[in-house]
């Protein structure tokens, strides 16, 4: 930063006096690394850019031109059929509006349990609330792969004694999706909430507030920041989330989006690829959007999950 | 307990703080029922399935007798078993440390060109970590086809053979780790970016001044400051990346012949679509060990920052 502030008057320095060489020479180095810093930002831009954009240019595509195998990367008669006929089927539809509403849900759940939570562990110190706290980052450490074939077996128990059928459900992922989005979203909150100055609360409690206000009238809108990042990050993990419904799940209307696209526009050996880019490029447009709008709440989120602590 | 503990003064001092004694009880009890959701949700469904992944471990087939450690002296007997290993660890290693040179590098140019621009770079390079795993590796999938390759045509075009990138043991390794590498990166390179504005630019313009050159300035000054960012993320990332079961279970589902299965997806296959749930449930346990390990590092230096600040 210094440096790009500096650069314009060395150079004015070096044009006019020619015999400091040395200053010139900083500036002329300074160019060099920009320039190949834009250089080496262009390829890393082509390789991490590629794939969705070859998911474009194939969902342009009709089976026609794939199978013909023309140039891969370019379109010669681009279509939109793939999007019409996707989208007019009922059973990407159902995809869809599966993981719309589980994801809702996921995320209602989460941030109503986490802020609570993550309130009464950054402010009102109990007995074990800070064995509690680790244990909570421990649990965001376990992942889905451990705890998968234990819950399996265990839904399956619940059927047998209860008589309730959880599995083949969308709904049961609503159950599922916080083990994975809670414990990091109390722990990014706590985070969160322990940065806000003790005075505020203090105040608070002082002038008559009860806890629960001052979490809803301090703690909530001074953490917005926070709460929005929780959120958006709790919406991805539950949009994206693969392994849980593979297990849980098999009928075709009980399927979300990442498991619909996989299990059922793959038939067999036939790969309809227009359709399946299609789908796969609508199915990520959601946490692109949410990305694309608010991107800093998304890095700082990125960040807050692992330093803060 | 705190309870306990506080009434000691309180029970001393005048008749009158009795009121302050209900809000201390009434405080902790609040606390504890605002984190109960939590607990709950916790000892439910993280704490006890991995409990008792351990003890299903220990069960025949049938899930009738318990067999001790039958399963997994019968794994240790499989030479398929000891390939997942192998492939296990070589995924996740290589995969993380490849993902930590291109966050490093890519980190860096970033940081060079002018502030104004970095926005928008960044916002670019960090999509391939927001699409949902599953959607972007069936781009890969699709990028890798066997007939269709676009990877294959670009090599056809400069007069080089054709790749099986996923029928041969050793492409197909190298496939499942690109793009493990693909999705990982741009988050290594958010947090080492963030580190790296987080350096004193003091310490640059010292070491320019004592003529350090830029191998040196990285060596001495950004290295040894970022030491505490690129271990903790180098952790979090091993944890991901072993555990990781979506790329390989879209991109080879473990062929050819089970040489690209790691724990995750074995215990997939063996536990649920084989339905010897004992089985899976020990293929998954051996990911423990790994996990532990790296919590533990990652607690150590979250509990001695803690104590700093």
């Amino acid at each position: 930063m210094a440096d790009a502030a500096i650069a314009p008057t060395t150079t004015a320095t070096a044009a006019a006096t020619p015999a400091h060489g040395r200053y010139g020479s900083i500036s002329r180095d300074r160019r060099w690394a920009l320039r190949w810093s834009y250089f080496f930002l262009v390829l890393f831009a082509i390789f991490f850019l590629m794939p969705p954009v070859y998911m474009f240019i194939t969902s342009l595509k009709s089976s026609a031109e794939i199978s013909a195998a023309t140039n891969p990367w370019w379109v010669y008669s681009p279509t939109l059929s793939n999007y019409i006929e996707l989208l007019t089927q009922n059973q990407y539809l159902t995809f869809f509006r599966n993981s719309a509403i589980v994801s809702v849900f996921v995320v209602i759940i989460t941030m109503v349990i986490s802020v609570i939570a993550a309130f009464a562990l950054a402010r009102m110190r109990f007995w074990g609330s800070a064995a509690l706290a680790t244990g909570v980052f421990l649990t965001y450490l376990i992942p889905d792969t451990l705890l998968f074939i234990p819950l399996f077996k265990m839904f399956a128990w619940v059927n047998e004694t209860f008589d309730i059928q959880l599995m083949n459900h969308w709904w049961t992922l609503m159950i599922l999706y916080p083990t994975l989005t809670v414990p990091f979203a109390t722990w990014i909150m706590i985070g969160y909430f322990a940065s806000i100055p003790k005075e505020l609360d203090e105040a608070a409690l002082i002038d008559g507030a009860t806890w629960f206000q001052t979490l809803t009238k301090i703690f909530i809108p001074v953490a917005l920041p926070g709460i929005i990042a929780a959120t958006i990050f709790t919406f991805t993990v539950a949009w994206a989330q693969f392994l849980y419904p593979l297990a849980f799940t098999t009928s075709t209307s009980e399927l979300v989006l990442p498991v619909g696209i996989v299990t059922t526009l793959i038939k067999g050996d036939v790969f309809n690829w227009g359709q399946i880019m299609t789908g796969a490029l609508l199915g990520a447009a959601p946490p692109l959007i949410i990305y694309a709008f608010l991107m800093d709440y998304y890095i700082a989120g990125l960040t807050a999950g692992a330093t803060k602590g | 307990m705190a309870d306990i503990a506080a009434r000691g003064p309180i029970t001393i001092s005048a008749g009158g703080r009795s009121s302050l004694h209900k809000l201390m009880q009434r405080k902790s009890t609040i606390a504890f029922l605002m984190t109960l959701p939590l607990i709950l949700l916790i000892l439910v469904l993280v704490a006890y399935p991995a409990g008792y992944a351990v003890y299903l471990a220990m069960l025949n087939k049938g899930m009738t007798r318990f067999v001790g450690l039958g399963n997994f002296a019968f794994l240790f007997g499989r030479d398929t078993f000891w390939m997942v290993v192998f492939q296990s660890c070589l995924f996740a290693i290589t995969a993380v440390i490849f993902k930590a040179i291109i966050g490093f590098v890519v980190a860096h140019f970033v940081h060079n060109i002018p502030s104004k621009g970095q926005r928008k770079w960044r916002g670019m390079l960090l999509v391939p970590w927001v699409i949902p795993p599953a959607m972007s590796t069936l781009a890969w999938l699709w990028l890798f086809d066997p007939s269709y390759s676009a990877f294959n045509w670009i090599l056809e075009h400069i007069g080089l053979d054709h790749v099986a990138w996923l029928g041969e043991t050793g492409w197909a390794r190298f496939s499942v780790i690109l793009v493990n590498v693909w999705i990982g990166a741009p988050f290594f390179m958010i947090m080492y970016l963030a580190s790296l504005k987080s350096v004193p630019e003091q310490l640059y313009e010292a070491a320019a001044i004592d003529g350090a050159t830029w191998w040196q300035r990285i060596w001495y000054v950004t290295l040894p400051m970022m030491r505490n960012i690129i271990a903790i993320t180098a952790l979090f990332s091993l944890i991901v990346t072993f555990a990781n079961f979506d790329i390989v279970r879209v991109l080879t589902k473990g062929d050819p012949l089970n040489t690209t299965h790691v724990f995750a997806t074995w215990a997939f296959r063996v536990g649920i679509e084989s339905g010897d749930i004992p089985l899976g449930a020990s293929v998954s346990l051996f990911m423990v060990p790994i996990l532990a390990v790296a919590a533990t590092f990652i607690l150590r230096d979250i509990t001695k920052r803690g104590s700093e600040v």
